[in-house]
This record gives C-alpha cells, sequence and structure tokens, in this order.
C-alpha cells in the first residue's frame, strides 16, 4: 500500500516536473510547478514529517507560487513572447542533465551497502517529523538561526519593496 | 514491489536535481530557469528529510524548514528584481540581463 502510494506520487512529481521545464506557456509551468509541489508535499506525509507537510503547502505551494502567478500575469507572458534557445544548445543542456543524472547514480550505486533499511517501516513509526518534538528541537537548539532568519525576512521585505517600487521619474 | 528503503528517496532526489539542472540549462526565460532551481531545491530537502526520519533525527527536517525560509526570501527579491528588469528592458529573456554588470 504504502509502495503504491510512493510509486505513485513519484510518478506524479516526475511528470510535473518535467512538464514545468518543457510547456512552452509560463503560466502552465507555474500550475505544474503547483502539482510537483503537492506530489512533494505527499511524500512528506509518507514520512509522516507532519510539520513540513504543514510548512511546505503553506510555504511552497501557498506563498511561493501565489508570488509567481502574480509576476506572470504582472509582466504578460504568453507561448509568443517566449524565448527560445537554439536546438544544439537545448540538446547540449539535456545531454548535460543526462550525464549529471549518470555519474551521480554511478556514484551512489558504489556506496550503498549500508543504506537498506525499511524506510516505510521507519518513516510510519517514526516520531521525529510531529510538530512537538521538531518544537523543541527549534527552539532549543535552532533558536539563534531562528531569530537570523526573521532578521533575514526583514531584510527581504524591505529590499522587496524598495526594487519593485516606481522611481519618481518613471 | 518490496519495502521503500532509504535507497528509493535517494535516487527519487538525485533524478528530480537533474530534471531542475536540465530545465534551467535549456530555457532562456528567467521565471522557468528560477522554477528549475526550486526543483533543484526541493529535490535536497525531500533528501534531508527522507535521511532524518530514516534516522530518527529531527535535525534534518528543521534543515529542511530553514531552507524553506531561505528560499522564500530569495524568491520575494528576485521576483522583485525580475519585475524591475522587465519594466526597463521589457524583456524576461537572460540575455537581455548582461546589462547588470553595474
Amino acid at each position: 500500500m504504502i509502495s503504491l502510494a510512493f510509486y505513485g506520487l513519484t510518478a506524479l512529481l516526475f511528470a510535473a516536473a518535467l512538464l514545468v521545464i518543457l510547456s512552452k506557456n509560463p503560466m502552465s509551468s507555474v500550475l505544474w510547478m503547483v502539482v510537483a509541489f503537492f506530489a512533494i508535499t505527499g511524500h512528506y506525509v509518507l514520512l509522516n514529517a507532519q510539520f513540513l507537510v504543514v510548512v511546505n503547502l503553506v510555504v511552497y505551494a501557498g506563498a511561493i507560487m501565489v508570488l509567481f502567478i502574480y509576476t506572470v500575469m504582472l509582466l504578460n507572458l504568453s507561448k509568443d513572447s517566449e524565448p527560445r534557445r537554439s536546438l544544439l544548445v537545448r540538446l547540449a543542456g539535456i545531454a548535460s542533465g543526462g550525464l549529471l543524472l549518470t555519474v551521480l547514480v554511478g556514484a551512489l550505486r558504489r556506496s550503498q551497502e549500508a543504506a537498506t533499511g525499511d524506510l516505510a517501516q521507519v518513516g510510519a513509526t517514526s516520531l521525529v517529523g510531529l510538530v512537538k518534538p521538531l518544537g523543541l528541537v527549534l527552539f532549543r537548539d535552532f533558536l539563534l538561526p531562528f531569530e537570523l532568519s526573521s532578521a533575514l525576512f526583514l531584510a527581504a521585505l524591505v529590499g522587496a519593496v524598495a526594487l519593485g517600487k516606481k522611481e519618481a521619474g518613471d | 514491489m518490496g519495502g521503500i528503503t532509504l535507497d528509493h528517496y535517494i535516487y527519487l532526489s538525485v533524478a528530480l536535481f537533474a530534471v531542475g539542472v536540465t530545465g534551467v540549462l535549456i530555457r532562456r526565460n528567467i521565471l522557468v530557469m528560477i522554477m528549475g532551481i526550486e526543483l533543484m531545491l526541493n529535490a535536497v530537502n525531500l533528501l534531508l528529510a527522507a535521511t532524518s526520519a530514516y534516522r530518527g533525527d529531527g535535525e534534518g527536517q528543521v534543515f529542511v524548514f530553514f531552507i524553506m525560509l531561505v528560499a522564500a526570501a530569495e524568491i520575494a527579491v528576485g521576483l522583485a528584481i525580475i519585475t524591475m528588469i522587465y519594466r526597463n528592458t521589457g524583456s524576461i529573456d537572460v540575455k537581455d540581463y548582461n546589462r547588470l554588470k553595474g
């Protein structure tokens, strides 16, 4: 049952990811990206990482993709305004991506003796992904990075507003 | 089919990362290139979460949380920059973005 859900979510994730990078219209890329994020959220459900499920839905599928959709609509993009790379460059890019995949898989295959435990069992029974244990780790061991990230967010907010507002001369 | 092991998640993440790299390489639309970068970040997040659940240690999932925070800040600033450049050049083609040299 769990492996059926795993393979279904994986197929959905790869179909959506390939459609993100291959579709001509930027708006369909963004919408397929939302599908890909939902598939990743499904993987977090399988790992029993409940905190990450909520955060992934709110931050990625919610906030970030809304920003993308607003930008695509604001810039008035369509299939006609889509810049294209030449066929040679696209073939070279696909070959480079495939070679990267081959190298990484080949390197990993040689170092894979140890990790053969049943993660499905571990994931379904592991309690580290619940909100309470993660909150204890976050606010006890990672309090300073957490506060620093709030300062980073304030800086990003101010920077986005400063970049986005029209200058007086426009 | 057998159980789902850590190997499955490792190969899934590697393949998703390769899809993201390919997307950055074959597209010239800056928005789709940023989406390829997001795919790579999510591949890493998934691997960190899987390793964290596998080892029963919550720190990996806290790290995923921080990666998501930094990605959100990155997207906010990046999309603001893209909007500003589009207003000045009328293009989302990375070929026209070489005037960022100052």
